[in-house]
């Protein structure tokens, strides 16, 4: 059976210098691709040669005051020889921009979207790269380390609905700040000698 | 908004694709299939299902495209229960998010306790006394069959059921007497520290626990007989939100939903963590990866839960009262925290408490990825530490956040109705989902 080392140095044999050496810490291979637009072929390789057919994860890290400040993490996982191995790629924040691994696991469509909702890294050619958890609109990327943990004050997204509901205007509705049913609705019971 | 048009199209002798009276089962394709659906012709509406709809076991928000009833295009909304667990994270002490993690898949949250304190013991490279181990294996399978009790009775009131609802909820409340006994909390256990746990089991707990297995197995084949060969419960489940293997996986589907699906992954055997490489059990796997697959899974992980149960309480050193004090944390006064007795009469416990009440644990810098099965999937942290007390990153790896990414792929193609089916049967929370 082999080990993740072996597929670590397998993908090394690959892309040679593309890659660095792999470290390992608590029994996990860690392996950093030195280009970041050489990710999705280096992933698209681990899948498809070395049978990495699970993607478990995808992480940004902001390493703030750090170049290159972006760091993705990709954590994988092959189900039949049961190893884990962990690719990571920096990316600086002028380009702020790697490729998307959507075609090689679709799972990654909603990793990046999130990546990118929080830390602002964008994905080349993402087939719907919007904001996931937080809303349309919202100005701030909140996992960056230079956003303070309280937040900042931003504007709360409009209500859903721009076009009148269907029974607006209706006799039974009541509008926000309008004479109430009681005055509208002629046929409205009273008690007795209440008029 | 449907307007006079709109509805007009309801009727389905008015749509050229689908001639009346032909809206079978089969008509619609296992698995949604988003081509056929298109061809469909017809004027399109657009229906809001969510946030706030009973079916959807949260705030998830789903954005229908409709052809009469037929869907034709989903777009999950997700993120209305978003807190920042991660910024939060970052911003404290090791110790300090464990209650956070209760909070993460609330129906079982002394799994996330476990996954969560595991994950910073293998950054820190701890191993548990054994005790501590069998004590955390309890507690997840506890949290497992709490878990499933309730996918299963809300599954089952989602699609009509309402019967079961009632037996689930019974046999779970004992699970929460369990918690309460353990931990002094029901929902918010916040049970285990890195390193350990805040307290050994109480007198007696383990009989409690034993005596809720005899339960719960009744009211499993309780369930068992009012839904799985009941007509309406296999017509609305049964060929009802397929998906294929391949797709689940591609889409980081783990758990009781990809094990329907017909691959065989389960971290408590692919990777072995805590005692399951020495306990015996099966993982169930289904053929077909419908709804009514996913339900199947879920009863039989029930079932051996309950055989991983009984076998802890019968073998766990030191048995119910631990009469001979076997440890159940780390020794380790640096890493947890000393008794408070020593505490109070040595200066070197004293240091210790300080040093952990102030500054955190003192994890070496690294990273690390820590996978456990909870009962919804695969909860991963994966921890980046630069040194000291606090994670410089921990992303959480919530395995409904990854479940929920195949709707859009999986529900068109079918019908209105069948969606609360294929919600039900993913079994998720938003909680976890939304962090």
């Amino acid at each position: 059976m082999p080990t993740s080392l072996e597929f670590a140095n397998r993908l090394r044999e690959k892309f040679g210098e593309a890659l660095s050496a792999p470290t390992e810490f608590r029994g996990e291979v860690t392996l950093t691709v030195m280009d970041p637009a050489r990710i999705s072929e280096v992933c698209q390789e681990a899948k498809e040669a070395c049978g990495f057919d699970l993607l478990v994860d995808l992480t940004g890290v902001d390493n703030y005051g750090e170049e290159p400040r972006w760091t993705v993490v990709y954590e994988l996982y092959g189900l039949d020889h049961r190893c884990h191995l962990r690719l990571k790629t920096s990316v600086g924040e002028a380009v702020s921009e790697l490729p998307t691994v959507c075609r090689v696991w679709r799972g990654a469509i909603w990793h990046e979207r999130e990546a990118y909702d929080m830390l602002g890294i964008r994905f080349q050619g993402h087939p719907d790269l919007r904001r996931i958890l937080m809303w349309e609109g919202y100005p701030y990327f909140p996992l960056r380390k230079d956003f303070p943990l309280a937040g900042k004050p931003s504007e709360v997204p409009d209500v859903a609905f721009t076009k009148p509901a269907p029974l607006e205007g209706g006799p039974f509705v009541t509008v926000a700040g309008g004479i109430d049913s009681i005055v509208r609705e002629p046929r409205v019971r009273t008690l007795e000698g209440q008029d | 908004m449907a307007t006079v048009k709109d509805i007009q199209f309801l009727d389905s002798a008015a749509r050229p694709g689908v001639a009346a009276g032909t809206l079978t089962e089969s008509s619609f394709g296992a698995g949604g299939d988003a081509e056929s659906a298109d061809q469909v012709v017809g004027e399109k509406m657009v229906l809001n299902m969510g946030p706030s709809h009973p079916s959807t076991h949260g705030v998830l928000r789903v954005v229908l495209e409709l052809d009469g009833e037929t869907i034709t295009r989903a777009d999950p909304d997700i993120g209305f229960l978003h807190r920042g667990d991660e910024k939060i994270a970052e911003n404290m002490t090791y110790n300090q998010f464990v209650p956070y993690t209760d909070r993460l898949d609330y129906l079982a949250p002394l799994a996330n306790n476990v996954a969560y304190a595991m994950a910073v013991e293998k950054l820190m490279g701890l191993e548990l006394p054994l005790r501590g181990q069998y004590i955390r294996t309890i507690c997840c399978e506890l949290a497992r069959v709490s878990a499933h009790l309730l996918g299963l009775g809300a599954f089952a009131m989602d699609v009509g059921a309402l019967t079961v609802f009632m037996h689930t909820f019974t046999e779970r409340e004992k699970v929460y007497n369990l918690a309460e006994r353990l931990t002094g909390a029901r929902f918010t256990t916040s049970y285990t520290r890195v390193g350990g746990q805040t307290r050994d089991l109480p007198l007696g707990w383990l009989d409690g626990v034993r005596k809720f297995c005899d339960e719960v197995l009744v009211t499993i084949e309780e369930a068992d007989q009012l839904l799985t060969r009941n007509r309406i419960w296999m017509d609305r489940t049964r060929s009802v939100g397929v998906i294929s293997g391949v797709d689940a996986l591609d889409f980081g589907l783990t758990g009781p939903n990809l094990r329907a699906s017909g691959v065989n992954y389960d971290v408590r055997k692919a990777t072995p963590y805590l005692l399951y490489d020495q306990l015996d059990f099966e993982v169930p796997v289904g053929s077909v990866g419908d709804c009514y697959d996913r339900y199947l899974v879920r009863m039989e992980e029930m079932r051996q839960s309950v055989r991983l149960l009984r076998q802890c309480a019968d073998r766990i050193p030191g048995g119910g009262e631990n009469a001979h004090q076997e440890p159940i944390n780390v020794a380790d006064g640096k890493v947890f925290l000393p008794p408070k007795e020593k505490v109070l009469t040595r200066m070197e416990e004293l240091i210790h408490q300080f040093m952990l009440v102030t500054q955190g644990v003192n994890a070496p810098a690294g990273e690390v990825y820590f996978g456990a099965e909870n009962p919804k999937g695969e909860l991963g942290f994966y921890i980046q530490s630069r040194g000291g007390g606090t994670p410089y990153r921990l992303k959480i790896r919530a395995p409904s956040f990854c479940n929920l990414s195949i709707l859009a792929h999986c529900l068109p193609g079918h019908m209105i109705s069948d969606v609360t089916a294929i919600l039900g049967s993913f079994d998720f929370v938003m909680g976890e989902c939304d962090r």
